[in-house]
């Protein structure tokens, strides 16, 4: 093999593996399944059990975090079951792996809905999860809960969000830091749907509130490489930091921050990405004393958080953690409980009846909340958080009373511009 | 002023950390042709490695001093063990053993993933590298200055192998021409085996640097793969030098290009720059003037 070929050899495969590292293509398929007509619901509740099915990620780069969401799921249905069930039901659970892959998520709950004909579906975390899921759920008209905070913009009647909208973890985040003094904002987020979005809203909401964003940068997914990103945020002269970086990229980016002497108290850096289970791989020493944004901490001081810590730990180990994502998809089972006993019935258009009572409430873990009836999302009471030396994270702000979802940020005059009203 | 200071270290310490995952890529690369995907994974155990130490002995600094050598055995024994079980079998076929080491590569990410879990997991930084040092006024981490003056140390020590000692003779000898290396009476199968064992613990050390910048988790090593093999292919396969000049002139590129515009861009026209170089010479900046046909 001459030195040419062997040349273009590699050079192929470097740019074989650039491109397959970009992931997470759009999915036909789901499109596909958008246009099949919907079948006449085949869910099955004439004996005494339910199925419901749980679509997680147990293999590929996000089971790290849905393994643990998957877990909750299970303890909320165990706990449901030894109270009773639903409707005096049993629920029985159907797992499915999603395994990363957002065409994956689409197809397994295709199968979730049409064969295992489940009465409702638990799971998907990323976003591009949820956007291949919708189109398979509203073509089918059956119900997912999806656990997890995300740019908001979308309100599905076949899906409840139970994590955050933007208007309860991004804004109470940004009035945070307003009320903290700082006013120069530097921007650093992985490159994708999430910290592209959330920052618009956070350019807007300065533009607005006499705040300055003096850098706006993103890396690749996965990124390792800070040094520059860190002297531009050093020299901007910026009062704090809004992180929207994923996974393993927060480790690089807070080594690199601590090595130039940047600390919580010189440059703060607010993340809304960070939670309790992500602090160990990220390190305690690199990341104590800065803040996060959630609804949710593992120390929050509630009976029903008592208990549900309490019960996790007594089922996966000692040393394990709860953090908002966790909390969120437990509720949701709850939740979704609460609705069918309001409806009296399983069926889709009754439960969809229900929530739009707006009544649907449930004692949760983060304190009291209910489900808004007009965009399927709850009402939450955002939370500022500051890590500690042992990795947990301590409540410094809490909003008054929960915070109404508003998905569209309709109530914000200055959004305007992002959701094109 | 600081500025420049500033980016001028950050991009020779990009390109120092560059230059220490592919300085023993270059090695089995350059000389075997072996094109081996699962170079990244001995970075992978390299880094594993240090954490390792860490949980045993607890003391950050003393366990990163013990980490460097040891992850060198760890790395070069792997890569020995992959040498003897299937590249022995596949010389010539540069094809061949990149889909041989590209499945290896994935079988030790999952062994990694049941021993370790796959959560990234993390290396305690040691006190003195912990925080800035100042160099001409201006702020700089000191781990990032420790990894500088160990790949320069490495490298140093590379090429004195290189070129003084025996086995470094043998080593050029075999790349320069194997068929005449052989007629030479140097056994290319043992000289083979001893180039893979330094070029895969050079890839254990580059680990252990690794795990104080970055996260330790088992898919690290497709982090640095592909830049390494660009700095390997830019520089000139099998040529120490060439690899010295193209991983600080890829570093240097990449965080000028990234302070103008953004981490993605900047990532895009270096890639570009380098396509555009190849196609002018493709033998890279440094080659050997051979007068072998291949």
């Amino acid at each position: 093999m001459s030195a040419r070929t062997t040349v273009s050899a590699v050079l192929s495969l470097v740019a074989a593996l650039t491109i397959t590292g970009c992931g997470q293509r759009y999915d036909p398929q789901a499109e596909a399944a958008a246009e099949q007509v919907p079948q006449a619901s085949c869910v099955d509740t004439s004996g005494d059990t339910v199925k419901v099915g749980l679509l997680n990620s147990l293999s590929g780069t996000m089971a790290v975090s849905e393994t643990t969401v998957n877990r909750s799921l299970n303890m909320a249905i165990d706990e449901i079951n030894a109270d009773g069930g639903v409707l005096g039901k049993q629920i029985e659970p159907v797992t499915e792996d999603g395994a990363s892959e957002p065409t994956i998520f689409a197809e397994r709950a295709g199968k979730l809905i049409r064969q295992d004909c489940v009465a409702a579906t638990f799971g998907g975390w990323t976003s591009a999860s949820r956007k291949a899921m919708l189109p398979v759920f509203e073509a089918q008209n059956s119900l997912l809960f999806y656990p997890v905070q995300y740019e908001g913009l979308e309100a599905s009647p076949n899906i409840f969000y139970s994590g955050a909208t933007t208007n309860q973890q991004i804004i109470p985040a940004l009035d945070w830091m307003r009320e903290q003094g700082h006013k120069k904002i530097f921007l650093v987020g992985s490159d994708y749907v999430f910290p592209r979005t959330a920052n618009r809203i956070i350019n807007a909401y300065a533009q607005a509130h006499d705040m300055e964003i003096v850098g706006e940068e993103y890396v690749p997914m996965g990124s390792t490489e800070f040094s520059t990103i860190v002297n531009k945020a050093m020299a901007s002269d910026a009062d704090a930091v809004f992180n929207t970086l994923n996974g393993d990229s927060n480790v690089a980016f807070f080594r690199q921050y601590n090595a130039v002497g940047l600390d919580p108290e010189t440059m703060p850096v607010m993340s809304v990405s960070i939670a309790e289970e992500e602090v160990p791989g990220i390190g305690v020493d690199n990341i104590q004393g800065q803040y996060v944004a959630w609804d949710y901490y593992q120390t929050i001081q509630t009976p029903t958080n008592d208990q549900f810590v309490a019960n996790f730990k007594d089922r996966y180990g000692q040393n394990q953690v709860t953090s908002d994502p966790m909390e969120a998809a437990y509720t949701s089972v709850y939740l979704w409980k609460a609705m069918v006993e309001e409806a009296g019935s399983f069926d889709v258009a009754a439960v969809q009846e229900a929530v739009d009572t707006g009544e649907i409430t449930y004692d949760a873990p983060e304190g009291e909340v209910t489900v808004d009836g007009e965009t399927q999302h709850i009402s939450k009471t955002p939370r500022i958080g500051q890590i500690r030396d042992d990795g947990l994270i301590d409540t410094v702000w809490e909003a008054p009373e929960p915070v109404v979802p508003d998905p569209f940020l309709e109530t914000y005059p200055w959004a305007d511009s992002i959701t094109g009203a | 002023m600081e500025i420049l200071i500033s980016q001028v270290f950050a991009g020779l310490s990009l390109g120092s950390v560059l230059l220490l995952a592919a300085v023993g890529l270059s090695l089995t690369f350059g000389q075997m042709g072996v094109i081996n995907m699962a170079h990244g994974e001995f970075i992978m155990a390299g880094a594993y490695t240090a954490f390792t130490v860490q949980q045993v002995l607890g003391s950050a600094g003393v366990s990163l001093l013990v980490s460097l050598p040891l992850a060198f055995l760890i790395g070069g024994t792997l890569g020995l063990i992959l040498e003897a079980t299937l590249l022995r079998r596949m010389y010539h076929r540069p094809l061949d053993t990149l889909l041989v080491t590209f499945g290896v590569s994935l079988i030790l990410q999952q062994l990694a993933r049941d021993i370790f879990g796959a959560p990234s997991v993390d290396v305690r930084l040691p006190e003195f590298l912990s925080g800035p040092v100042m160099i001409l006024g201006t702020p700089v981490p000191a781990s990032r200055v420790f990894i500088l003056v160990l790949t320069v140390v490495v490298v140093a020590g590379l090429s004195l192998l290189l070129s003084k000692t025996s086995l470094g003779r043998r080593i050029r000898a075999v790349v320069q021409s194997r068929d005449l290396a052989e007629a030479s009476g140097i056994s290319s199968r043992r000289t083979d085996a001893l180039t893979f064992f330094i070029g895969s613990g050079l890839a254990g050390v580059a680990g252990v640097a690794i795990t104080l910048i970055g996260s330790t988790s088992p898919t690290l090593g497709t982090t640095y793969i592909v830049d390494a093999f660009l700095v390997v292919v830019a520089g000139g396969i099998g040529q120490i030098r060439g690899a010295v000049i193209a991983a600080a002139g890829l570093g240097l590129l990449q965080v000028f290009f990234e302070f103008g515009t953004t981490a993605s861009i900047a990532k895009v026209i270096v890639l570009v720059i380098v396509v555009a170089f190849l196609q002018i010479r493709p033998q890279g900046i440094v080659a050997t003037q051979t007068r072998g046909l291949a």
